[in-house]
């Protein structure tokens, strides 16, 4: 250790001066820096890569009539209307059943329930139910939905299994907007006579909105890319479509089996001969613009709403 | 005297930990009763088993009885009603997130008062009692948190006269805003205790000596001595109330 | 006051013949509020309901065959997955050749991504800031949303062929190309999860350390590594589960080839692609379905476990965190 320089003496001067283990010290940090930025671009470079792959091989398929033609000649040419409308349906039809489910389960689990053994299990349950494979989901969905409770492989079941799936990250992510608001808020309405759900219709849900909107998004991008769990339930490869009419633009029932995009994308990589690779790139590349798009809305939305918070 | 709110033999726990101890108090009607005492004595607890928002606290245990108007809360069978009965004012000033003007209609309207020129009416005079009529008048519109401490305080205020309560009780409301806003709120509530009975709990003991005719004190969950407020000051009974109104703890 | 529009006016109206009704009638919120609570109670129940559920459904199929006919001995320990083998021979239910192939393939995923996740946590949690800390969140996130098919085929088309010139195996599809796509799918799980862990960190500690003449890389590693060591376990495990469970991926990058990997580039089957890849093939009822609900079970309970650990793991934060 340096002794103390007198005040005023010019070896006051000193103890600015980097010694040569601070010195050492800032190589080091310099050095932790750059691993981490290169670990960070080692993430990010092949994800950027990837994409800048995908799209120079899907340039040529890519094209409005690629989007609105359905699939043609055993799926080896055309386009993907079919799928994605099966897509589309598919996932506005879970998202009626989970987002209402989810939201008000995470309403109940922020709102109204006690600390106690009940609730603990319920967010293990939320817990276990968010980490079961996809394709355990499937397995549920064609014991409980196609079989059990007679959909048959449809649109229906698939839909309920998606739901299922998607409902706990609905419930967490509701379950986080809903607590970002003030207890001080909930305790000011109480003491002014209003119930607990007439606090939580006024002042709480409209003041979470933002982000319970952006988490039920988020789970919109989440159906549309699965394909596991509607693998066995409702999703085949080929439905016969019809050419002309009303038919050929939206092609199923509920109680029909339905092509669906991220399925499309499966079978025409490893079941398929002869189809373009344009073909296959493209169908790759609309999936994801789809669900990047989808997840972008919900960023935003994010955003825009945080810079309009109201306390 | 008309006893107004009447305590008797009740004792708070939070889980474990005791919060009020066998109290037994009689507060009068149309006066200003005085709370003090140091910090952890109970004296919020207190003003929550008033209005039963203690409800709310998931590990409160309640025993004894607490009676409003001669009636016991926990018989009451419209909680709700019971809470419009008494107006509450929190230590931290809280405006809610919406206008000025919802605000204060936030009661009324949940009690079910639709008609819009009621509504508009009730929210002048209760923003013209809480003195912040002059500053909001022309921006009724703007979000409640958008105001100062002082005028979210008084917007408080307004709020808890919204339901007219017949009591008004204030937790510490002056702790975080500036001493004019001070001065105003204590002019206000020598006027308002004409119309309705005011429990002030503050840990300003002057504030106490000035607004209360009567005053109790609290330390460590019971109730040590109540008096009228120049006889508690001046002769207390305890020492422990005499070491506290000097300033030796608390 | 402003003046009254006729909507103002028409809602007074309202209000009034609704007050003078409401003396008639009891108040409707008198019944819809209780009926609301009551729905909502139930919609937060409903979480166990579907746990328990699934676990019912998958057993319900199972069950024939796991209590008769099925040699658990044979299912766990035998490498011999031949579930549809030619006339005469007896079909035969070994696992231990998907178990194997699941865990090399969640390992080497592991071994690459836990310490690119953990170091892009720290980088992004630590050193940088304001529109960059935003974007990078921003990339991850994206990475994230990317679906499994999708990485799947990109394993198959992108990456199979480089590992092919590379490393001159004579097909793309292995463990290494699975163990690569599972660990460039797990990361952003382990990314967020413990950025989330390093963000609970006091910054007190982080002040307190530098004020003490640390630099940041000794705070991130004497003081932040410490002191979030259960949420990074946490992420890790998380990332595990991720990758247990992840199906349509392996199942596109691993090829189907059922036997326990000698080495990074052979092909090999977990037990998630098999269930995917033969249940379509299998007679509904028979033997070989139900003993996919099998491994359908193995699967649920591998996860379930990963998941109540790893939340253990997190609630044992919240206990000892220093108030």
């Amino acid at each position: 250790m340096r002794s103390q320089p007198e005040p005023g003496s010019d070896l006051a001067a000193d103890i600015f001066t980097a010694t040569p283990l601070e010195k050492w010290k800032a190589v080091k940090e310099t050095v932790a820096k750059l691993v981490f930025l290169a670990m960070t671009l080692a993430l990010i470079a092949p994800l950027l890569g990837i994409l800048a792959i995908l799209l120079v091989k899907a340039w040529p398929a890519l094209s409005i009539s690629f989007l609105l033609e359905n699939p043609k000649e055993y799926m080896t040419a055309g386009g993907i209307w079919a799928p994605l409308v099966g897509t589309f349906f598919l996932v506005l039809g879970s998202l009626l059943v989970a987002a209402p489910v989810g939201v008000l389960a995470g309403v109940y689990l922020n709102e109204y329930a006690r600390d106690n053994w009940l609730t603990r299990i319920i967010n293990l349950a939320v817990v276990n139910l968010a980490g079961v494979p996809s394709i355990v989901h499937a397995l549920f969905g064609v014991g409980a939905f196609v079989l059990a409770a007679h959909m048959g492989r449809s649109m229906m079941a698939a839909c309920c299994t998606l739901a299922v799936m998607t409902l706990p990250v609905i419930i967490t992510s509701t379950r986080e907007s809903l607590a970002s608001v003030p207890m001080s808020f909930r305790e000011a309405c109480w003491n002014l006579g209003a119930t607990r759900w007439q606090t939580v219709r006024t002042i709480v849900l409209p003041n979470s909105i933002s982000g319970i909107l952006t988490g039920v998004i988020l789970q919109v991008s989440r159906a549309a890319g699965e394909t596991a769990p509607i693998l066995f339930t409702g999703a085949v490869f080929f439905v016969p479509v019809a050419d002309h009419g009303w038919a050929s633009f939206f092609p199923y029932g509920p109680g029909d089996r339905c092509m669906a995009l991220s399925m499309h994308l499966f079978t025409l990589v490893t079941q398929v001969r002869g189809v373009s690779e344009e073909i296959q790139y493209g169908t790759a590349v609309v999936l994801i613009a789809l669900v990047l798009v989808v997840n972008s809305l919900s960023i935003g939305l994010r955003a825009f709403l945080r810079s309009r918070k109201r306390w | 005297m008309d006893v107004h709110i009447r305590f008797n033999q009740v004792s708070v726990r939070y889980g474990a930990r005791p919060a009020l101890g066998d109290l037994s108090l009689e507060i009068p009607k149309n006066e200003v009763f005085g709370i003090i005492g140091p910090a952890n004595s109970g004296k919020t607890t207190l003003l929550k088993c008033i209005n039963r928002t203690i409800d709310f606290v998931p590990s409160a245990r309640v025993t004894g009885e607490v009676l409003v108007g001669g009636q016991n809360v926990y018989r009451i069978r419209n909680v709700c009603s019971l809470r419009r009965r008494v107006g509450m004012v929190f230590p931290l000033p809280v405006g809610l997130p919406l206008s000025v003007y919802e605000n204060v209609a936030y009661a009324p309207r949940r009690a079910g008062m639709y008609g819009r020129r009621e509504l508009d009416a009730l929210v002048e005079t209760c923003l013209r009692q809480a003195m912040l009529w002059d500053e909001v008048k022309d921006r009724l519109a703007i979000l409640g948190t958008r105001l100062s401490g002082g005028q979210q305080q008084r917007l408080t205020l307004a709020r808890a006269l919204s339901h007219r309560p017949e009591i008004l009780c204030l937790d510490e409301f002056s702790i975080a805003i500036d001493p004019v806003t001070t001065m105003k709120i204590e002019d206000i509530l020598r006027e308002l205790k004409q119309q309705m009975t005011i429990v002030l709990v503050t840990n300003l003991v002057q504030q106490a000596r000035r607004l209360a005719d009567r005053t109790a004190f609290l330390s460590g969950g019971r109730l040590i001595e109540v008096d009228q407020t120049e006889a508690l000051f001046e002769r207390p009974a305890q020492r422990l109330t005499e070491r506290y109104v000097n300033g030796d703890f608390g | 006051m402003q003046s009254r529009s006729w909507k103002e006016r028409t809602a007074g109206q309202a209000g009034r013949i609704a007050a003078a009704w409401s003396r008639f009638l009891p108040r409707a919120a008198d019944f819809i509020e209780p009926g609301v609570e009551w729905t909502i109670r139930l919609c937060g129940w409903s979480a166990i309901l579907f746990v328990c559920a699934i676990f019912f459904f998958v057993l319900r199929e199972a069950v024939p065959m796991l209590f008769g006919g099925l040699d658990l001995g044979e299912f766990f320990g035998s490498p011999s997955w031949r579930p549809a083998p030619p006339e005469g021979l007896r079909p035969q239910y070994g696992i231990l050749a998907l178990l194997a192939g699941t865990l090399s393939v969640t390992g080497l995923a592991m071994l690459l991504a836990v310490p690119l996740g953990l170091g892009a946590a720290v980088y992004i949690s630590e050193f940088c800031t304001g529109k960059v800390k935003e974007t990078l969140k921003v990339l991850v996130e994206m990475l994230a949303a990317i679906p499994s098919v999708v990485w799947g085929f990109i394993s198959y088309m992108v990456l199979g062929p480089i590992i092919m010139e590379l490393t001159g195996a004579p097909v793309g599809v292995n463990l290494l190309n699975g163990g690569v796509v599972l660990a460039l799918m797990s990361v952003p799980v382990i990314v967020s999860v413990g950025e989330d862990a390093l963000k609970a960190v006091p910054d007190s500690y982080r002040e307190a350390a530098l004020s003490l003449g640390a630099s940041r890389w000794e705070v991130v590693y004497r003081v932040l590594f410490p002191a979030a060591k259960n949420g990074l376990l946490a992420a890790v495990l998380l990332g595990v589960g991720r990758a247990i469970g992840e199906t349509m991926a392996v199942l596109m990058a691993t090829g189907h080839a059922v036997q326990i990997p000698h080495g990074l580039l052979d092909p090999i089957c977990t037990l998630t692609a098999t269930i995917a890849a033969e249940l379509g093939e299998t007679v509904s009822g028979g033997p070989h379905y139900r003993v996919l609900f099998v491994i359908g079970l193995v699967l649920f309970a591998v996860t379930f476990c990963v998941n109540l650990i790893a939340d253990l793991v997190v609630k044992g934060i919240r206990s000892e965190k220093p108030t």
